[in-house]
């Protein structure tokens, strides 16, 4: 059997691997991929959670993050497409439509 | 150690490699071929852990859906790669590595210092679609009926959002 712990912790490396793409990637559509890296680690986490305290609610909140997440890509890659119309860029450095 | 220890090292190793790899490869489209084997390791892994229905969501949502429009996406736009593009802000990524590992720590701290009782088991049966579905469908109704509205909400929006402005012409039109 393997214990909850070794889940938590390779669940924490992807996160971090995650998170470090959003910090150091300049193109927006591998920030979203790295979004979705994080949101799946901690879907992870929460089965592991769920199979270590024998209740399936995690496991419902992992099914309400997918659904979350499915919206999330939708809307962001829609996002991501109208300001190519307009700007034909996808670096991060260069989508500063909203910032003063 | 045995079997399902050595097979949680492989899937797990395997899982940290493609997601290595999403970040650190120069192509979009490699990294979108990345992510969905690190999406598939992680399906395998929601096996290991009982959550057979999820497991199946995983595959379905995530490899059948989120990547393939990501890929879409990619060839929509093209992928030229940017971070070769001169001198842009050289340190960022030595930077994002830094925090990445403080938290790392910070996690690790954390895991190692929770007091987790060692699970039996054969006391976990749940996941197995049938149970998943009585669960869902019973006292979570109002949770799917909300996640229905806000798929419903997000596909209205990422029609308004994406859809050329009136005033350009249909690249179609032209042909």
């Amino acid at each position: 059997m393997v214990p909850t712990s070794y889940y938590l912790i390779l669940s924490a490396i992807i996160f971090t691997i995650g998170a470090v793409g959003v910090l150091g990637r300049r193109n927006a559509l591998i920030i979203i991929m790295c979004v979705e890296m994080m949101l799946n680690s901690v879907n992870l986490t929460l089965i592991a959670f769920a199979m270590q305290w024998n209740n399936l609610n995690g496991q419902v909140f992992v099914f309400m993050v997918m659904a979350v997440a499915a919206a999330e890509v939708a809307v962001g890659l829609a996002i991501l497409i109208a300001h190519f119309h307009l700007s034909k860029t996808t670096n991060i450095d260069d989508i500063n439509l909203m910032k003063w | 150690m045995d079997f399902a220890m050595i097979f949680f090292i492989l899937v797990g190793a395997l899982s940290v490699a493609t997601a290595v790899g999403v970040v650190t490869s120069k192509v979009a489209v490699h990294s979108a071929l990345f992510l969905l084997v690190h999406f598939a390791t992680l399906a395998i892994l929601y096996v290991t852990l009982n959550a057979q229905f999820l497991a199946a969501t995983q595959i379905i949502v995530y490899a059948g859906g989120i990547v393939i429009l990501i890929l879409f996406v990619i060839m929509l736009i093209g992928s030229a790669p940017l971070e070769t593009r001169a001198g842009y802000r050289s340190w960022v990524p030595y930077a994002g590595l830094a925090l990445g590992v403080l938290m790392l720590a910070g996690m690790a701290m954390t895991i190692l210092q929770m007091p987790l009782t060692p699970l039996d088991p054969n006391a976990n049966q749940g996941g197995a679609p049938i149970i998943m579905g009585i669960e869902l469908y019973s006292q979570n109704i109002l949770l799917v009926q909300l996640a229905a509205v806000l798929l419903l909400v997000a596909l209205i929006g990422a029609l308004l959002l994406a859809r050329r402005p009136k005033n350009e012409e249909s690249p179609i039109s032209n042909l």
